[in-house]
């Protein structure tokens, strides 16, 4: 397994996700000799986890059992741990898309954070692409660094521990594409610039406050990026259910010769419009919403370095 | 990666390139001596070649083009806010420049953007109205199709990456099978379903794809994928020549409506539009480069033994490859499938997982809801099947200014619905245990859910 590459097999050293039912999971690291508890019992990573499949179901000591899934970076978006907020995989979706990058891409991105862009970064650049991180704070620089040694990815990203905002990414001219989330992202336009290629490349920011954003268009602007453009995506989720709501009971007409007909035949009307289960109920499936309202993340700029 | 591959700075013959003015896009072929028509007018991109890419050109009489220096941003320097609209009084009488002087400007030699200058300056009432009216204007746009941010979520969530081996369907004229190979770059496999004859693919060539990248592309009909699924699948019964070849003409004259509607909106201003056009004959030849039917074409009217042979030695060809791309489907271990047709799609999606592995995400695309809602009830039946999620995305862009930033454009509701998941091992089992297994899989009822928190 790798955060880059599928693998059939769990193996020793793999992480892996136990997927216990609707969206409950958590990752796990396979090592000969652990065991992982789980509500439904324990899992023996020699017996129950190395050399199975990955998508298998393990019955776990109570009875109970699970899956075990082979780790992308959108499982691990939602199950790693936070050191900060993260980024969810709607917005890294539309920032991937965005900022066109794929095989070979070169990216620079401030602040790494607990990573969760990191990973769908490295994913989409690989195998012949580079990251380079930048994190501020000492610790999260080195768990991050950890995890990608971890996951089998540190050939393809670099972790900086430094202040972007002062230094930069470290590197010149390389990126094909910059990628900020910090406070005064603004401070780090000039730097991004000079990041990028200088036959171009593009830059996205992002950004919960709108202030932060006007702050940063500005600057955006008077180093010359053109195309700049700023958008926030949200999630609907729906959920599918089966719905029944009674029908009425609108009493009946009085028995009349001249229209036997169509009362009995009234009944039967609805009921091939709505297969009715039982008496007087209809039945459907809908999608229904999850929430009220679509929560906020950021908002995301887009601009474009060229040589024009 | 060669090279000649890897996409240059300066334009070349045969590269497939953007237009672009102001917030509309387009997609061509550059050909020597080809007119292109872009925005109401002809020209020939001749002298685009050997530029940078990124040049702005002007179009000159006789259809050809000039390269400019690069055009000043017309949005703020050509108005200056007055105060507000109290003082403007609009008794027709605002426009100072009569037609006969606009006509002698023209005369001239001052052109279009000088005449606008002029105009402005002339028009009292336009420097009194204030900048926001000036610049007030929407472009409602309610075509229902595929948006981009849909698209970048499947590429997403199909953990679309380079080394997959993929199996995708999709009625898009190439468009989703040409990202899912930009996000591959080239290594891996794809297994393109197709219904009818043969495969679409007029908008995957607007991709510019080194020509590798098509060694490790495959078709397959889907009208023999029962046969397969049921191990009864036979190359002998191919769908035959000319059906296979003039398909590939008439989609694309028939299913014009298909492809002229298929949109990429970006998130300009005025949300515009990057058509795939394929009504005019001559892009549609220059983008028809692969197809076999302009081989078929010249084999036809040529008309002797010779070439009848060489019918024949493709048809066998075909019926090879056929076989190879059959055994690919049958090792059952694809690492993915995406589905975006305008065909229902439970059918699809229950037959076509059967080629994926276990523990692989899969997503389709729907226009509407409603077929989602039934291809995910029938896949909680059938099993083998978890995370289930039926979602769609909004799209906002913002007007951002000092003082008068705000969301200009929403698009929802018209980008269509995702329904995604991950397989797992099918297994056969009891009728309890699969109830047990639905219970698992299955939402927490309204009275166990307290309101969980969504990750967004």
């Amino acid at each position: 397994m790798s955060f880059v590459q599928y693998g059939d097999t769990i193996k020793d050293g793999d992480t892996a996700i136990v997927f216990l039912g609707h969206e409950s999971m958590f990752p796990v690291k396979v090592q000969h000799g652990s065991k992982t508890q789980t509500k439904y019992g324990v899992i023996r990573h020699s017996t129950d986890l190395i050399g199975k499949r990955y998508g298998s179901k393990v019955t776990c000591s109570k009875g109970g059992w699970v899956f075990i899934l082979h780790p992308t970076p959108e499982l691990w978006t939602m199950n790693l741990p936070h050191r900060t907020q993260i980024l969810y995989s709607t917005d890294i979706s539309l920032i991937t898309m965005m900022l066109e990058l794929k095989p070979g891409s070169i990216v620079c991105e401030s602040g790494t954070g607990s990573g969760s862009l990191s990973h769908a970064i490295i994913r989409t650049v690989a195998p012949t692409g580079h990251l380079y991180t930048v994190e501020f704070h000492q610790q999260r620089a080195e768990k991050a660094k950890e995890e990608f040694q971890e996951h089998k990815v540190e050939h393809l990203v670099t972790v900086k521990n430094q202040d972007v905002c002062k230094n930069g990414f470290g590197v010149s001219n390389v990126a094909d594409a910059v990628f900020l989330d910090i406070p005064s992202p603004w401070e780090a336009i000039g730097h991004a610039k000079s990041a990028l290629k200088i036959e171009g490349g593009r830059i996205c920011s992002f950004s919960p406050c709108i202030e932060q954003v006007q702050r940063t268009c500005l600057a955006m602007e008077e180093h010359g990026f053109t195309e700049i453009n700023t958008l926030e995506i949200l999630l609907r989720v729906y959920n599918v259910r089966t719905i029944s709501l009674q029908i009425p009971d609108l009493g009946k007409a009085a028995e009349d010769n001249s229209s036997t007909g169509f009362d009995s035949s009234n009944q039967s009307n609805q009921g091939s419009l709505f297969g009715i289960l039982q008496q007087g109920t209809a039945q459907f499936k809908s999608g229904v919403p999850l929430k009220e309202m679509v929560g906020h993340t950021g908002y995301l700029t887009f601009a474009t370095k060229s040589l024009f | 990666m060669e090279e000649s591959a890897k996409p240059g700075l300066r334009i070349r013959e045969g590269d497939c390139v953007v237009l672009k003015r102001d917030e509309v896009f387009k997609a061509v072929l550059v050909l020597r001596r080809r007119k292109v028509i872009f925005e109401k007018q002809w020209f020939y991109l001749d002298n685009a070649i050997g530029h940078i890419y990124g040049t702005t050109f002007e179009v000159s009489s006789g259809g050809s083009l000039q390269p400019k220096e690069k055009m000043e941003e017309t949005t703020t320097d050509t108005k200056e806010a007055g105060t507000d609209n109290r003082n403007i009084v609009d008794d027709g009488k605002s426009q100072k420049l009569t037609h006969d002087d606009i006509k002698a400007l023209k005369d001239k030699g001052i052109k279009g953007q000088e005449i606008v200058q002029q105009l402005i300056e002339n028009s009292t009432t336009f420097r009194g109205k204030t900048e926001f009216a000036q610049d007030k204007y929407i472009k409602k746009k309610k075509k229902n199709h595929l948006r981009y941010d849909t698209l970048a979520q499947m590429l997403t969530l199909g953990n679309i990456r380079a080394g997959n081996k993929m199996i995708v369907m999709e009625t898009c004229a190439g468009l989703v099978l040409g990202a899912i190979m930009e996000r591959m770059g080239g290594y891996g496999s794809i297994i393109q379903m197709y219904p009818g004859g043969g495969p679409v693919r007029a908008a995957t060539s607007c991709f510019g794809f080194p020509e590798f990248f098509f060694n490790t592309l495959y078709e397959f009909p889907l009208s023999k994928v029962d046969s397969l699924v049921s191990g009864t699948f036979s190359s002998e019964t191919l769908p035959s020549e000319p059906e296979y070849n003039v398909p590939v003409e008439e989609e694309r004259n028939g299913s014009l409506d298909e492809k002229q509607t298929l949109t990429q909106e970006t998130e300009e201003e005025s949300s515009t539009e990057a058509v795939v056009e394929s009504n005019e004959t001559e892009e549609q030849e220059t983008m028809d480069l692969a197809a076999e039917d302009t081989e078929y074409k010249e084999t036809k009217e040529k008309g002797n033994k010779e070439n009848i042979r060489e019918k024949q030695r493709k048809q066998q060809e075909r019926r090879r490859k056929l076989v190879e791309t059959a055994a690919l489907l049958e090792e059952k271990n694809a690492d993915g499938l995406i589905v975006a047709s305008r065909f229902h799609p439970t059918p699809l999606l229950l037959s076509l997982l059967e080629f994926v592995a276990p523990s692989r995400p899969f997503v389709v695309y729907c226009q509407y809801k409603e077929p989602l809602l039934e291809c995910y009830t029938k896949l909680r039946e059938k099993g083998g099947v978890i995370n289930l999620k039926l979602s769609e995305t909004w799209l906002r862009n913002y007007q951002v200014l000092p003082d008068r930033s705000h969301p200009k454009l929403t698009m929802s509701g018209g980008g269509g619905y995702l329904l995604s998941g991950i397989t797992v091992t099918a297994e056969k089992v009891q009728s309890d245990a699969s109830s047990l297994e639905g219970q698992k899989m299955e939402e927490p009822t309204s009275k166990k859910r307290k309101l969980q928190e969504l990750h967004c």
